[in-house]
């Protein structure tokens, strides 16, 4: 895919080890008075021009988040988060919803151009083969500026909209679905996120339908000061196949800025979802300062027999990533996978990892986690595995590797495993390791420099992941891992 | 091409001395065998030419095409041409032997200034060395030296050589591990490597190999230095009487 | 772990509080000993009983557990102790040397206190040894936030302190026997300190069991430099028992440790094992064995603070019935502490449809290079094996035996010593047996 591709050679042609998706758009915009009461949420959700029940949830919502206090048992730490102090909406001018391409403003196709992200459907067509095309939806801050090929999913019964377009035109469909895996009250982050939410992507595969495209949105935040709270739910019926990406990059600023998603994934009998995110959101300078606080919450739930979500995710972004992508299987003979990188470096604290439920019969599962830590970074896997009373002949395997490069930073492994059903069996393998002294000469010995051997061995290293990522998104993340790594070593 | 002056060496923390004095000169077109007996520093010999980290030389020099390479990095070392065959070559989980290979050449390359293969070239020309060494496309893809067997280890470390195009080979205990038919692939492709101006350094135990790679040059190494040289008969006297004579003298 | 102080009580932890109001006056030990219990009993009132919601204590839930704390139990006599020590058969007639704490209380009488300091072992009556050396009931940094041990240094009514000196290598094995000849609470604890070289296997057995009172245990290990350590310990029984290891590892010390969790009604064995000199080896290894609706909890905290130590942990767990089997692993590597070897393994056998396994095996790690892993593994018997067996012409019940008894050998027979081994498989094999 040529825009990948560009996207690639950009990476490859930065010759400093600095974030390169830290550019600011120019463009004007439209917000939400500063702070958080009910009346920036029915500011929110009448620019949305959303039906009453949606008004009414998110009120809820934002009652119960009152009464909550923020979650600290994940190892990590930061100052206290102003959430008055923070811009709940904002929204490029001129794009009240989303349009077709030719309306989009210059500015913004630009942006994403940048980026790296192909939303000029004919661009596309013209240099790929069909079955390579990705449609996408791109979220700039609070709303969705555009999606691409609607259309020709509309003709395979697939729906593929920014949420806000669907609580218009799907409002039955989203009524009955949100909420049912991340219930509101489901953590802090997730009810502030159902107060708040501004957009998000909106899935629907119907029966039998087998996607006929990879669908992918791109998350951008730009506002200063402004949280962004997506809302992503995808739905894939009976037999029904889907693959969705999702990537986000913020520009360079001094200040935090608030990322706190929920993502809400139904896979109905026989049905898959394969959910992949390369997450390169800002991280903060070398010394720490800036970047993206990402408090995100991902379930899945496999609801039907033989259903199947998978989960992957590159992460190497974020100043603090606090994020557990996590499979509830419910149906029978249902399986949830979960392969994950997480690369640490300069400042930045990742506490991530998965939860597998297994509440049916017959359920799998498997985690691969590869964990790389440099510089002054903190990395830490967190993840539970439990096999209810009914969940006979569940499975897991787990495994669970980190990696670290340079003494000052620290990798941890917090696994739980709870099994309550003795026909359950569960495996657990752990390592941690650095890169051998040995490995390194004899890659020295064969021509590479330092960093070059590194970025080998550390590809090596996270294959097994690599391997479960879209064939565009590999090459884009093995590139990115490389680049977050740089001046770790020497 | 290769110029070693009163080599002084040791490993690490400890302060033993364990080269104590090699004096070695290489021609280009030249095949040199080294034979000594465990222990006798032939390894750390080949560490402290291809630059490995705590070998660290305290007098002499080194010389490559008349240039110290003591300052050089290992990869600077690698670029400017001088190929290390480790005695046990190391493994790379993860990494396809394929991607290896077309990492270290392009690396080299582009160190050299010179462009990098484009994948059809590149594929060609392992396809083409893979097949003389009797290595499969199965084992290219498989991660380096994982799993692999000691001579399809062996085999691949001459695999890479042969593909780098060095001009200084340094095969340390190549044979070692390898039955009669492999050490005969091994030695064929080393063999066809011979050029001259290309200069090669065989360090082994045994005279066997030396029956295929025929040596201009024969040294003795015992207790970190160079203490008989001669020409291919005698690894043959080696061979028959031990090193019994020699381990004496460097004392 | 929570820190707040709680308005509301428990009525255990009421009554923790009077006990300790009234146990005050009899103290034994210096000024400084007596301030250092109310502090620990002030720090454990704040925290409480811990609960579910205290992350070290999420499978333990003492509080829930422990609905009212029992007195303190009274001394007993001679003849009583006598009587409860021809009671215990943990090591049959394995030629040993005994120490006997009889209600909490050392029994000298019953000690063999003279063969000891024959061997170069001086072996003290704790609540003597408080009045003399004020350090006995400090606790390393990774135990320090532990609410039942801060109850134990708080309550303690006695224990022993042994002392093997520099260089001697006791010939036999030395096994503490706390053993009940009455009911109450029982806070023990025992100082057993190493020297430099010196050589030693110590058995600990814990059969003072007392249904419906609390056994708290301290055994606090201090081990020199070069010295060499083999512990076996067994906890049996109906009380709420939390027994807590102590472990200081000086410079190229070795250990081998076993701990076993034998159908304990609510038993945690929780072990803080801290390396403090190079160049040192811990082999640490726990079993599990619980039925009906017993509860095991192994928790362990292995700190490597220093370069160059090498851990191996390995914990094995039978679980039948509604049992609850527990481990919580965790090893930290602190920044510096490069060379660090550490292989942790847990492994869970199910034997019935309601039992139930939670483990946690966790790694913190601060240092770049180091080797590192842990495994765990849960799940019933290999239903493969248990078919080539029967195929033998072995029944099925004793194919069964011979396959969890195999399970659990793995971990045993690491310990070397015959004896000690032949001893423990015995109760083993007893305990599978009682099964049919
Ligand atoms: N890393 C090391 N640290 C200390 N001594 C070393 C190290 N590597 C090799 N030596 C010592 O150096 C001497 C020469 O070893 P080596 O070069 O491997 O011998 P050879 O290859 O001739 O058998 C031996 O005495 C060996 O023990
Ligand atoms: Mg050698």
């Amino acid at each position: 895919m040529p825009a990948v591709q560009e996207t690639i050679d950009r990476v490859r042609s930065i010759d400093v080890d600095q974030y390169k998706y830290g550019f600011v758009t120019e463009i004007e915009s439209d917000k939400a008075p500063k702070g958080l009461n009910e009346d920036v949420i029915r500011f929110i959700s009448e620019k949305k021009g959303e039906p009453e029940w949606m008004l009414e949830w998110r009120l809820e919502a934002y009652r119960r988040w009152l009464t909550m206090t923020e979650p600290t048992w994940a190892r990590v730490s930061y100052p206290k988060i102003e959430f008055n102090e923070l811009y709940y909406y904002s929204a490029p001018k001129n794009t009240p919803g989303p349009k077709s391409l030719d309306e989009v403003d210059p500015e913004l196709l630009e942006t994403y151009e940048k980026l790296g992200i192909p939303l000029r459907e004919q661009e596309i067509l013209a240099g790929v083969a069909p079955e390579n095309r990705v449609a996408v939806d791109a979220v700039f801050d609070s709303v969705s500026v555009v999606t691409t090929f609607k259309e020709e999913l509309k003709k395979a019964g697939v729906i593929f909209c920014s949420i806000s377009e669907a609580l218009r035109e799907y409002p039955d469909l989203v009524r009955k679905y949100l909420g049912s895996v991340v219930p509101v009250s489901d953590n802090f982050y997730a009810t502030l996120n159902s107060a708040v939410f501004s957009d998000g992507s909106f899935v629907y595969v119907p029966e039998g339908v087998r996607c006929p495209m990879e669908l992918s949105t791109y998350f951008r935040i730009n506002e200063q000061n402004t949280g962004q709270f997506e809302r992503t739910l995808i739905i894939a019926d009976k037999g029904a196949y889907v693959s969705y990406l999702e990537g986000c990059t913020a520009p360079q600023r001094d200040e935090n800025q608030l990322h706190a998603a929920v993502v809400e994934l139904i896979a109905h009998d026989d049905a898959e979802i394969k959910y992949s995110t390369v997450q390169n959101w800002y991280p903060g300078d070398k010394n720490g300062k800036g970047g993206i606080y990402n408090f995100v919450t991902k379930r899945g739930d496999c609801r039907g027999k033989n259903s199947k979500i998978s989960w992957t995710q590159v992460e190497t972004g974020s100043a603090i990533t606090w994020k557990y992508p996590s499979c509830i299987l419910r149906g029978d003979n249902s399986r949830g996978e979960f392969y994950s990188i997480a690369v640490s470096n300069g400042h930045q604290q990742i506490d991530s990892g998965t939860k597998m439920i297994h509440l049916g019969k017959n359920t799998s599962s498997r985690i691969i986690s590869k964990g790389i830590s440099a510089g002054k970074s903190e990395n830490t896997y967190r993840g539970l595995v439990s096999a209810h009373r009914k969940a006979t002949n569940a499975r897991n395997f787990t495994q669970c590797d980190s990696l670290l490069i340079g003494q000052d930073c620290g990798a941890h492994t917090v696994p739980y495993m709870e099994s309550k059903n003795s026909t359950a069996v569960f495996e657990h393998e752990a390592t941690t390791s650095k890169i051998s002294d040995d490995q390194m000469f004899y890659c020295q010995q064969r021509g590479l420099s330092e960093e070059e051997a590194v970025a080998l061995i550390v590809n090596g290293f996270v294959k097994d992941v690599i391997q479960q990522l879209p064939m565009e998104f590999a090459v884009e993340a093995q590139k990115l891992i490389s680049i977050s790594l740089e001046g770790s070593v020497g | 091409m290769l110029e070693i002056k009163n080599l002084h060496a040791h490993v690490g923390d400890d302060e033993t001395e364990i080269l104590r004095g090699v004096n070695l000169t290489v021609k280009p077109g030249e095949v040199h065998a080294i034979m000594g007996p465990n222990g006798s520093g032939k390894s750390t010999l080949s560490y402290i030419l291809a630059g490995k980290d705590d070998y660290e030389v305290t007098e002499g020099d080194i010389l490559f095409n008349g240039e110290s390479m003591l300052e050089m990095e290992p990869d600077e070392r690698a670029a400017a041409g001088l190929f290390l065959a480790f005695q046990y070559p190391i493994e790379i989980p993860g990494v396809a032997t394929m991607t290896f290979l077309k990492t270290a050449l392009n690396a080299q390359r582009k160190a050299r200034g010179e462009g990098e293969l484009s994948t059809p070239e590149f594929m060609k020309k392992v396809k083409e060395k893979a097949a003389e060494l009797n290595i499969t496309m199965d084992m290219l893809k498989r991660p380096l030296n994982v799993g692999f067997s000691g001579g399809e280890k062996k085999r691949s470390e001459i695999l890479q050589m042969s593909l780098l195009e060095p001009k200084l080979c340094i095969m340390d205990e190549t044979d070692s591990g390898l039955d009669i038919d492999a050490l005969k692939i091994v030695a064929d492709g080393v063999n066809r490597l011979r050029s001259p101006d290309r200069a090669m350094v065989v360090i082994t135990h045994y005279q066997r190999l030396l029956d295929h790679i025929v040596p201009d040059v024969v040294h003795v190494l015992s207790r970190g230095r160079i203490v008989k040289t001669g020409g291919k008969e005698l690894a043959l006297e080696l061979e028959k009487n031990g090193y019994a004579d020699y381990v004496g003298q460097a004392a | 772990m929570n820190m707040e102080t709680r308005s509301l009580k428990t009525s255990a932890e009421t009554e923790l509080a009077s006990l300790f109001d009234g146990a005050r006056g009899d103290f034994a030990g210096s000024d400084a000993v007596r301030k250092r219990r109310e502090e620990a009993f002030s720090a454990f009132d704040k925290r409480g009983l811990p609960h579910r919601r205290v992350e070290e204590y999420k499978y333990s839930d003492i509080r829930a557990k422990l609905k009212s704390a029992s007195a303190l139990v009274a001394a007993g006599t001679d003849g009583d102790a006598k009587a409860a020590l021809d009671a215990v058969a943990t090591y049959g007639d394995l030629e040993r040397y005994r120490i006997v704490i009889d209600n909490g209380r050392l029994v000298t009488g019953l000690s063999d206190i003279g063969a000891l300091k024959g061997e170069g072992v001086t072996v003290s009556d704790l609540n003597a040894a408080l009045g003399e050396t004020d350090g006995l009931l400090d606790v390393s940094t990774i135990a320090a936030a532990d609410p039942m041990i801060m109850l134990n240094t708080a309550l303690v009514l006695g224990g022993a302190v042994v002392r093997v000196g520099d260089g001697v290598e006791v010939s036999r094995p030395i096994e503490i026997v706390y053993t009940a000849s009455a009911t109450g609470a029982r806070y023990t604890r025992c100082r057993i300190e190493l020297g430099k070289g010196a050589k030693a296997t110590i058995l600990e057995s814990f059969e003072d069991d007392v249904a419906e009172a609390e056994g708290n245990a301290v055994s606090d290990f201090v081990i020199g430099d070069e010295a060499k350590l083999t512990l076996a310990r067994v906890v049996t029984g109906e009380a709420t028992h939390v027994s807590s290891v102590l472990m200081d590892i000086g410079a190229s010390a070795e250990v081998k440790a076993i701990g076993f969790n034998m159908g304990t009604d609510f038993a945690r064995t929780q072990s803080f094992v801290t390396f403090s000199g190079e160049h040192s080896n811990a082999s640490l290894y726990g079993i599990t064995m619980v039925r009906e609706k017993q509860h095991s909890d192994h928790t362990l905290v292995v700190d490597h603070k220093v370069p160059n130590c090498e851990s191996r942990e390995r914990f094995k767990a039978v679980i039948d019935d509604f049992a609850e089997g527990v481990f919580q692993g965790k090893i930290i590597v602190r920044p510096h502490a490069q060379k660090t070897d550490g292989r942790m393994m847990t492994q869970a056998l199910l034997l019935s449809e309601d039992a139930s396994m939670a483990n946690k095996p966790e790694l913190e790690i601060f240092a770049d290079d180091v080797q590192c892993a842990h495994g765990a593994t849960s799940g019933q018997i290999d239903e493969d094996l248990l078919f080539y067996l029967r195929a033998r012409g072995i029944p099925e019940a004793q194919a069964r035996m011979l396959l969890v008894l195999a399970f659990l050998a793995e971990a045993v027979e690491e310990m070397e010593d015959e004896g000690i081994v032949s001893a423990l498989e015995g109760r083993i094999r007893d305990w599978l047996s009682v099964e049919e």
